[in-house]
């Protein structure tokens, strides 16, 4: 599979917002500011395969998402779908018929007045599927069962189930036009642990059974370590590190990477840990560093750091990082 | 471990707190009972509804207007009874003995006051500083809860400041009249990993520089397993096991415990398929009869649904609220 086309290719992917501008900076004439939320970002993503994206906030992994299903126009870089400009495919509903998305929170993303059935007979009816009254029924007990949900729950509104039972209803509505890739943005950091791990074993049995692929966009590396085959690391904009999912956690090569993994609180308490935190806070992202982004808290940094952005190293087939190579040399903290 | 000595400075006895409204009551704490000792980090772990917010503002009865009443044996803290104090003798506990950090950075701070005044205000009222006395003490606050730069930043406003900043300046109002106990409700919930880090560290610091004792309020098993010394986990209002932290990891006795534990995706070792709790914690207004976790204990059986578990020694200092107990323990 991996040597066919991949299903999608992000190639030197950015995206700028324009931020409004005060009354005094519009009167002097002041040019608007500009927020580069991702910056030259690139990575590939097989058929059936689930990229991880992860990183604290605003690192760009939203933006990211929703350039890919066309909610935004990238400022620069290409989307390539099988090979293709993505937007090739036509208009945002055409995308949407490939791309689907599903956001985090499961309470707004529902209309509060479609019960379930209507719910899903909207995005069939929108799509032209199963056109018929009795295709559209067999159409959503399918999609309903898929998800863990009783078709006896039909005609209930959304304010009757819980966060884990609506975040099904938004996944059985992602599922109903048989896309090839979810964009799933922090799709269970709303639920509790307890619900949380159905949610997440749902998308492995969807990715197993239906061969959908994901991109699945977290700031919970644990979560993402289950779910995810290959995860790209991102920080203020710029991915920091891509590798297969056990390369990343048993040996991270960028610092990071490295630092983000010893800044989450593991649930043993034989393993406390004492080691340094990472000092500092994010850059204002107005005004990020010259060079690399993480050079302002980075343990490592040297002045070659602070004037150009390091490029993509190539550390294995399948593992790049954004680093000087002497630092991603060093094993271990 | 730490200076503690087994001495209780909060000893919670049968806390009960129901919510009213036009439609219903609700008794999101029912009966909790727990202790914390001089210079202790004390966590209350649940899931959202279980009684863990309600239980910790019960004790300084901080409902921000909603309709609640409070009922205990007793909570007593160092010699005083707080269930038989007035609101005014409460205001008088409120921030000098007990203070308390919430959850969103973001709006607990006043938008158009400096961040040194509101450092200050807290100061002045209970320490009666003023003048270069009142701006030292401030500045000194600022600097030992890691503000770069305090002199500058006291001119500053809130929102000049970032989530991590703001969780660090409410601490330090919080620690302003040197309180004995600091209630800390999700204090990393809403903070960047790598800020959480450095704030849970933060607190660490305190409790160790100023035998500060903490009550940590949180979802998360991980923030329990680095901070805490002991830990009560909560289910639908209820206490159902508590102990040593590192005893309750090691060796969970309650099955929502260990069920919970299990559910967790992790960090380390190999990637196996998860394995979630079935259905949904339970609607407060609408519990289930006898073990309110019978209706999703995968080890749940007829006597479960009619009896109601006690809380139970199953090891010194270690608690537990699960009527098969005794079979296993034969």
């Amino acid at each position: 599979m991996l040597s066919e086309t991949p299903l999608l290719q992000v190639q030197n992917l950015s995206m700028r917002f324009a931020a409004p501008r005060s009354l005094l900076e519009w009167a002097s004439g002041t040019p608007r500011r500009e927020l580069h939320a991702v910056r030259d970002v690139s990575f590939t993503l097989a058929a059936g395969e689930t990229l991880g994206v992860v990183g604290e906030s605003g690192c760009g992994k939203s933006t990211l998402g929703r350039c890919l299903v066309g909610l935004y126009e990238p400022a620069a870089g290409e989307i390539l779908w099988h090979g293709r400009p993505l937007r090739e495919l036509g208009n945002r509903q055409a995308i949407s018929r490939k791309i689907q998305m599903i956001f985090q929170d499961p309470y707004s993303s529902l209309n509060p007045r479609m019960s379930l059935e209507q719910t899903l007979a909207e995005t069939l009816k929108v799509h032209g599927l199963a056109t018929t009254r009795g295709e559209r029924k067999d159409r959503i007990d399918e999609l309903l069962l898929t998800v863990g949900l009783a078709p006896r729950l039909k005609d209930r509104l959304p304010y009757a189930f819980s966060g884990g039972q609506r975040q099904r209803i938004s996944i059985a509505r992602a599922l109903a036009v048989g896309p090839e890739l979810i964009v799933a943005d922090e799709p269970v950091s709303a639920l509790d642990a307890s619900v949380q791990a159905q949610i997440i074993n749902l998308f492995e049995e969807i990715r197993e059974n239906l061969g959908v692929a994901f991109l699945f966009i977290a700031h919970d590396l644990s979560v993402v370590r289950h779910i995810s085959q290959r995860i790209a690391v991102m920080y203020l904009g710029q991915s920091m590190e891509v590798a297969d999912t056990d390369a990343l956690f048993d040996s991270p090569r960028h610092p990071y990477t490295r630092a983000l993994l010893g800044a989450i609180p593991r649930p043993d308490p034989d393993e406390r840990q004492n080691g340094v935190s990472l000092e500092g806070e994010l850059p204002n992202p107005f005004n990020p560093p010259k060079g690399c982004a993480f050079s302002t808290r980075c343990p490592h940094v040297i002045d070659a750091c602070r004037t150009s952005i390091p490029p993509l190293r190539k550390l294995g087939a399948t593992h790049h990082a954004r680093c000087l190579p002497h630092i991603l040399d060093l094993r271990g903290q | 471990m730490i200076t503690s000595t087994s001495q209780a400075l909060l000893e919670v006895s049968n806390l009960q707190t129901r919510f009213y409204n036009q439609h219903q009551a609700i008794t999101a704490v029912d009966g909790v009972s727990f202790e914390i000792r001089q210079g202790e980090v004390f966590g209350l772990v649940g899931e959202s509804g279980c009684g863990k917010s309600a239980t910790c503002r019960s004790l300084l009865r901080l409902f921000g207007g909603a309709d609640a009443r409070v009922s205990a044996s007793h909570i007593r803290f160092d010699q005083i009874d707080l269930a038989t104090l007035s609101e005014e003798q409460l205001s008088n506990v409120r921030g000098r003995q007990i203070s308390m950090v919430f959850q969103d950075p973001m709006t607990a701070l006043n938008p158009t006051m400096r961040i040194g005044e509101q450092i200050a205000e807290a100061l002045r009222r209970h320490d009666g500083l003023s003048g270069q006395p009142l701006r030292d003490a401030t500045i000194a606050l600022l600097k030992a809860v890691g503000v770069t730069s305090p002199q500058e930043r006291l001119r500053a406003w809130p929102h000049e400041f970032s989530g991590g900043m703001r969780q660090r300046v409410l601490i330090a109002i919080a620690l302003a009249c040197k309180p004995r106990l600091l209630i800390a409700d999700e204090p990393t919930t809403a903070l960047d990993v790598t800020i959480q880090d450095q704030i849970l560290k933060l607190l660490l610091r305190m409790r160790r520089e100023i035998g500060l004792s903490v009550l940590m309020v949180t979802h998360d098993l991980g923030v329990v397993a680095q901070t805490c010394d002991r830990v009560a986990v909560m289910y639908a209002g209820r206490i159902v096991e508590s102990g040593d932290t590192r005893q309750l990891f090691r060796n969970p006795t309650h099955p929502y415990t260990q069920a919970l534990l299990a559910a967790l995706p992790t960090l380390s070792g190999p990637r196996h398929k998860l394995k979630p709790i079935g259905g949904e914690p339970p609607n407060l207004a609408d519990l289930p009869s006898g073990c309110r976790f019978h209706t999703r204990c995968p080890q749940a059986v007829e006597r479960c649904r009619v009896e109601d578990p006690q809380l139970r020694h199953v090891a010194p200092g270690h608690l537990s609220a699960c009527i098969r107990q005794e079979e296993w323990a034969c």
